[in-house]
């Protein structure tokens, strides 16, 4: 690992600040995934801003009957709090269904947003990845692509969003606050948070340099039942190959994003329209336009699938 | 003392290790190690140790204090050998800088227990054959007395039916919630028994 020097500042905008005016610095919170990107000497900083210390660990009602939680409450909590768990269920099975127990206690909702791809090319630093080193190609177009994105990745990258909790938060319409170096505050619909990779794949988000991550917000519950569903290689502590977040009425009306299948949630909400019609007519409308490898054209069906599986567990 | 007490004191303790804007480019040209002091309570003693900024709560414990209960398996968090209980909560301290943890509790394996006043776990785990080789087993029974408390805590897990409802240290709980510790030789079934015993004469 590359050294660095390590400040805790005492507010977001400082924190900010200092990761703004230096090209190498980088937030650090759980660090569950950075340190372990680190060790990898994929992520290099040379300074290292904890903002561990900035009390943005609480989660607290909104005015509009929603729920805001500031971006160091740690998975577990975010998992088991009471108003999550009875109104915004979704969000906590995501999250139970996300890592390991130890894993959930040290890693935070933003830092959760903003983990890194596990593209195994992303990760072999003897393999070219252009999200890794830009320009290098991409190693998994041609590679073993089982796991990887079958929509919204582009020549450059084909690499997925690996997190469950930020698909719960897009069929959920949560908004990520932050804050600047100069202490402008900014609001961003989840749905306009992660990027599409394009010819940049290195760049996973919209967020400028040194902009920090104050808090999710949540708006008022759906109502409807409240499922995620993941399908993965074992039972626990395995990524998604896909996910599906739903809230679903019992006359089959509701709202649905899928994970594993796209660098970021992917949600097409006029596809929701059909959802009465059964799995296959929304999976068509989600997945029009979809460019699955040979290796991972399975997701489509697997999507479809999950989805019906949905379906059936909101009606009975 | 409060949560919120021990991380403001060990904010204020921190800024001391922070260094000047010109000394962080001048390190990140030539990669020098960069120092740092770190007060740490492990097993109930304070501890004050001068380490490089790099290093990991797990090398921490076992380079600098000499605690090699905890093991390094992975050191990337995938197989839960490394696994402490800090603040009352269980992590993979070698996914966590030493650092980062100014003025934390820590429980290690040697802190739960002794050979001559074995922790309940550590005495379940020897009754119920829980391990072969043993690598494993200081991060599975740190996580496995972690795991009963949160049990106990009320916080539900994946396989929790109903999110709403009490959770119990049933055998498919016990499970799920373990995932994060490996076992190459397999001892999984008599850790769940250990485990078992112990949720029983605690409820």
């Amino acid at each position: 690992m590359r050294s660095f020097t390590y400040e805790r500042p005492s507010t977001p905008a400082e924190a900010a600040a200092s990761v703004a005016r230096n090209p190498e610095a980088k937030f650090i919170a759980g660090g569950t995934n950075l340190l372990d990107l680190m060790k990898l000497q994929i992520e290099t900083p040379s300074h290292l801003v904890d903002v561990n210390g900035l009390s943005l660990d609480r989660i607290e009602p909104t005015p509009e009957g929603g729920l805001r939680i500031g971006a160091l409450v740690r998975n577990t909590d975010l998992a088991a709090d009471p108003r999550v768990r009875t109104d915004y269920g979704v969000l906590s099975r995501a999250l139970l269904a996300g890592a390991s127990g130890q894993l959930r206690n040290k890693a935070t909702t933003a830092g959760n947003l903003l983990q890194r791809t596990r593209c195994p090319y992303f990760y072999d630093t003897a393999q070219p990845c252009n999200k890794r080193q830009p320009g290098s190609g991409c190693s998994a177009l041609d590679g073993v692509s089982r796991q990887l994105a079958v929509i919204g990745a582009s020549e450059a990258c084909i690499a997925t969003h690996p997190g469950d909790m930020a698909v719960a938060m897009r069929v959920l319409d949560a908004t990520v606050e932050t804050v600047d170096a100069k202490g402008t505050e900014r609001k961003i619909p989840v749905a306009e948070f992660h990027r599409l990779p394009g010819d940049r794949p290195e760049v996973d988000t919209h967020l400028k340099p040194g902009e920090l991550i104050t808090a999710v917000t949540l708006p008022a519950p759906k109502a409807g039942t409240h499922i995620y569903r993941k399908v993965r290689d074992r039972a626990s502590y395995a990524y998604a190959l896909v996910s599906v977040a739903a809230i679903l009425a019992k006359d089959g009306t509701g709202h649905v994003a899928f994970g594993g299948v796209a660098p970021r949630p992917w949600r097409v909400e006029a596809a929701e329209a059909d959802l009465r019609k059964g799995a296959k007519a929304v999976t068509d409308r989600v997945f029009a336009g979809a460019k699955p490898t040979e290796h991972n054209a399975y997701k489509l069906k697997l999507a479809e699938r999950t989805l019906t599986a949905a379906l059936n567990q909101a009606r009975a | 003392m409060s949560r919120r007490d021990l991380v403001a004191g060990a904010t204020a303790a921190a800024a001391l290790t922070t260094l000047p804007a010109g000394v962080r480019a001048g390190t990140a040209a030539t990669d020098k190690p960069v120092m740092a002091t770190v007060n740490l309570t492990v097993n109930g003693q304070r501890r004050e140790l001068e380490l490089d900024t790099r290093t990991s709560l797990l090398d921490a414990a076992r380079e600098h204090l000499h605690l090699t209960g905890s093991k390094k398996g992975c050191d990337h968090g995938q197989c839960g050998a490394c696994t402490m209980i800090v603040d009352g909560r269980r992590i993979n301290a070698c996914l966590t800088l030493a650092v980062m943890h100014q003025g934390a509790e820590i429980t290690t394996i040697e802190g739960l227990g002794q050979p001559e006043n074995l922790h309940p776990m550590q005495a379940a785990f020897i009754k119920h054959d829980g391990y072969q080789c043993g690598y494993c087993t200081p991060g599975q029974i740190c996580s496995g007395v972690a795991v009963l408390a949160e049990i106990k805590a009320g916080i539900p897990s994946h396989v929790t039916a109903d999110l709403n409802a009490a959770v119990t240290a049933s055998e498919a709980e016990i499970r799920e919630r373990m995932s994060g510790n490996i076992c190459r030789c397999g001892a999984y079934s008599n850790i769940v028994e250990a485990m078992t015993e112990v949720a029983g004469r605690q409820s």
